[in-house]
């Protein structure tokens, strides 16, 4: 007993060399993953900064600097009074074409996808396999090879520039997506409580609604997350279909950095950038950690 | 007046025959246990008297009616799930009103309905929780009360009890029992375990490679079963199988023992027409082979001796299993823990021989 007690404070040099070893290493990852969080942090921060800092002070400066002095101005006037492309009233408009393109684009094309997926994965058919591998094709479908396609098909029902005809893009583009999902994930539904269910007197929607559906919020959350980012964030579709005061807000940015003036106004450009961005980010702030978690569900059990 | 009749059921996936034609008939308050090895086919035979699998050919009536293409609701059945398939999201209490829900039936009739069947399989503590509240035998009470709410004209049962511990199987088989016992509903029980199908139905069908072996009351499926499939699947250890061939104008079977030596036994039952020097198989069961010592084994009647080498003893408790060697095949014996041997003895065994099956060698049929 004693001798254990002696030896443990003894000088050991394999175990002093191995704990430093250790000490050594971590200050290396750490140093390596700060390093990389910084690169990756940069521009959000230069963004944001930019945004408040009032235009002499960044054309003085340089882009990359601290504030010295915080001002709203720039958000005030990429809201409602910059001018672009001759009309001066901001991007609040092109702000509010986004919403109301993505709502009910992500709402419709979410709707559709839970129906799909519960009929491929609950009521499958002769045939039922194929057509949701058609379907899921579309998910490696470059969106540029539905261009015209598209501007096809919206001339001809009236929709072209107009957000009704985003909208059924994007309802269309996105099934694919929103079905593989629910498809998948209603696989990890069991089919016993269909039977039961059915044996029970359930027909299709009631137990879509009884059963399927309050099973589905992890799934949900990820496709709305999915389909809403994915949807506001679509720059393509909206730089061709659509101009002018119809354009969404990714859109629209455009043409606030090709504005033909000889100043560049990091500053408002910095906010207009930012207020295109909010959505989405407050989208994954507040759902990201169900978005994570509804991924990896039925991955691990 | 029968409540089930299956008639020449056949039921292919795409090239693969999965039932050859199964005649099959339950009268009015039976317990009928569907048994066999996995793949032979038993659950979607249960599955397609449910009506949810679809009938390839043949016939399936309920109560006369002919039901193959009515919708599972409309057939009047109840059925439990291996899984339970308890709706997870919904309180016991729900689950078990769904079906009435889905029927609009009276809510004051529900309350009453779930009262009753709560009482009878005592849930009434859990009828406000979560099916991911419950343990197994809870969720298997749920899952029989969903089912005995309504009064349907038939049971259906899928491996009700193989979720559960060894136990608690035990517990809920009585209970299972019990209340048919109770209720007195025709049933179609779908299970692996011939304990279960032995201890619960008034008739065992034993199903192999999606035909119907034999369809008799447990004690015959046990005693004579119609073929070596039945006698090796029915009972635990198995039914021992020792080659033989006929001798003595069929009265007795010769068996091949070690260094050419040869053990003649005589038949109870002696097989006049079946011809001298027929292979055959006998079947004996475990425990109708017993030591042949101690006070006038030889004389007693239907006995048949036998030497054997001992090579394993197993105590169980109540009884010892001995595993045996004579020549090139394998006994099993099921011993009295008194009569236990030791391993490398030399032992006599007693055969009774008025318990043997007799097998032909060539069909596997019984033959005497």
């Amino acid at each position: 007993m004693a001798n254990a007690t002696l030896s443990a404070i003894d000088f050991d040099p394999a175990y002093a060399r191995a704990a430093r070893r250790y000490f050594i290493g971590r200050v290396g990852v750490y140093s390596f993953l700060i390093l990389f969080a910084f690169i990756y942090l940069l521009p959000l921060f230069v963004i944001v900064a930019n945004s408040f800092r009032p235009l002499p002070e960044i054309i003085q400066n340089g882009l990359i600097g601290i504030p010295h002095s915080l001002s709203l101005k720039a958000w005030g006037q990429a809201w409602d009074s910059y001018c672009v492309s001759g009309t001066c009233e901001g991007m609040h408009r092109n702000f509010f074409n986004s919403l109301e393109m993505t709502i009910p684009a992500t709402i419709i094309s979410t709707l559709l996808g839970l129906m799909n997926g519960y009929i491929l994965s609950k009521w499958r058919f002769r045939g039922s396999e194929i057509l949701f591998t058609c379907m899921t094709f579309g998910v490696f479908m470059p969106g540029q090879l539905s261009l015209m396609p598209w501007a096809f098909i919206l001339g001809k029902l009236g929709l072209a520039n107009s957000i009704g005809g985003l909208i059924l893009i994007h309802c269309v583009q996105g099934l694919s997506f929103t079905t593989l999902f629910c498809r998948n994930y209603y696989l990890s539904i069991p089919d016993d409580l269909i039977k039961a269910a059915r044996i029970d007197g359930a027909g299709f929607w009631r137990i879509f609604f009884k059963i399927v559906l309050p099973l589905s919020p992890p799934i949900l959350i990820v496709t709305v997350i999915w389909q809403f980012t994915g949807i506001w964030n679509d720059y393509l579709f909206g730089v061709v279909f659509s101009s002018g005061r119809g354009q969404p807000i990714t859109a629209s940015l455009i043409g606030m950095a090709s504005g033909g003036i000889s100043v560049r106004v990091y500053d408002v450009m910095s906010a207009g950038v930012l207020i295109g961005a909010i959505p989405p980010l407050l989208i994954y702030f507040f759902g990201g950690k169900y978005f994570v978690r509804g991924l990896t569900q039925g991955a691990i059990k | 007046m029968s409540s089930l009749t299956i008639s020449k059921l056949h039921k292919s996936f795409g090239p693969v025959e999965v039932l050859k034609g199964v005649d099959l008939e339950a009268e009015t308050g039976e317990f009928i246990a569907l048994v066999g090895p996995s793949g032979c086919g038993k659950s979607t035979l249960l599955a397609m008297i449910a009506g949810l699998e679809t009938v390839s050919s043949g016939e399936i009536r309920i109560d006369g009616k002919l039901v193959n293409s009515v919708a599972p609701k409309d057939r009047d059945i109840a059925m439990v799930f291996q899984s339970y398939a308890l709706y997870p999201t919904m309180t016991v209490r729900e689950n078990i009103t769904f079906g009435m829900e889905s029927r609009r039936v009276p809510r004051a009739a529900q309350a009453e309905a779930v009262k009753r069947v709560a009482s009878l399989l005592q849930i009434e503590p859990l009828l406000q929780r979560k099916p991911g509240q419950l343990s197994g035998g809870q969720r298997q009470r749920v899952a029989m009360g969903r089912a005995l709410v309504r009064d349907p004209k038939l049971f259906l049962f899928d491996e009700p009890l193989s979720n559960l511990d060894a136990k608690l199987r035990v517990e809920m088989r009585s209970e299972i029992k019990r209340l048919h016992q109770r209720v007195g509903k025709t049933t179609i029980y779908v299970t692996h375990d011939q304990v279960e199908a032995m201890t619960l139905a008034s008739r065992i069908a034993v199903m192999y490679r999606g035909e119907l072996q034999q369809f008799a009351e447990p004690r015959e499926v046990y005693d004579r079963p119609t073929n070596m499939f039945v006698a090796g699947f029915m009972g635990s250890p198995s039914m021992n199988f020792i080659p033989a061939r006929l001798a003595d104008g069929g009265g007795v079977a010769v068996v091949d023992g070690p260094d050419g030596a040869r053990a003649a036994l005589a038949l109870a039952r002696p097989l006049t027409n079946a011809g001298s020097d027929r292979a055959v198989v006998l079947g004996v069961r475990p425990e109708h082979i017993s030591p042949a010592r101690g006070n006038g084994f030889a004389g007693k009647p239907g006995l048949a001796m036998l030497d054997a080498m001992v090579e394993l003893v197993e105590p169980t408790g109540a009884e010892t299993m001995i595993g045996l060697r004579h020549g090139e095949r394998e006994i099993v014996a099921r011993f009295d823990p008194d009569d236990a041997p030791r391993v490398g003895e030399t032992i006599t065994l007693a055969l009774d021989m008025a318990k043997a099956c007799l097998f032909d060698a060539q069909s596997e049929r019984l033959i005497g």
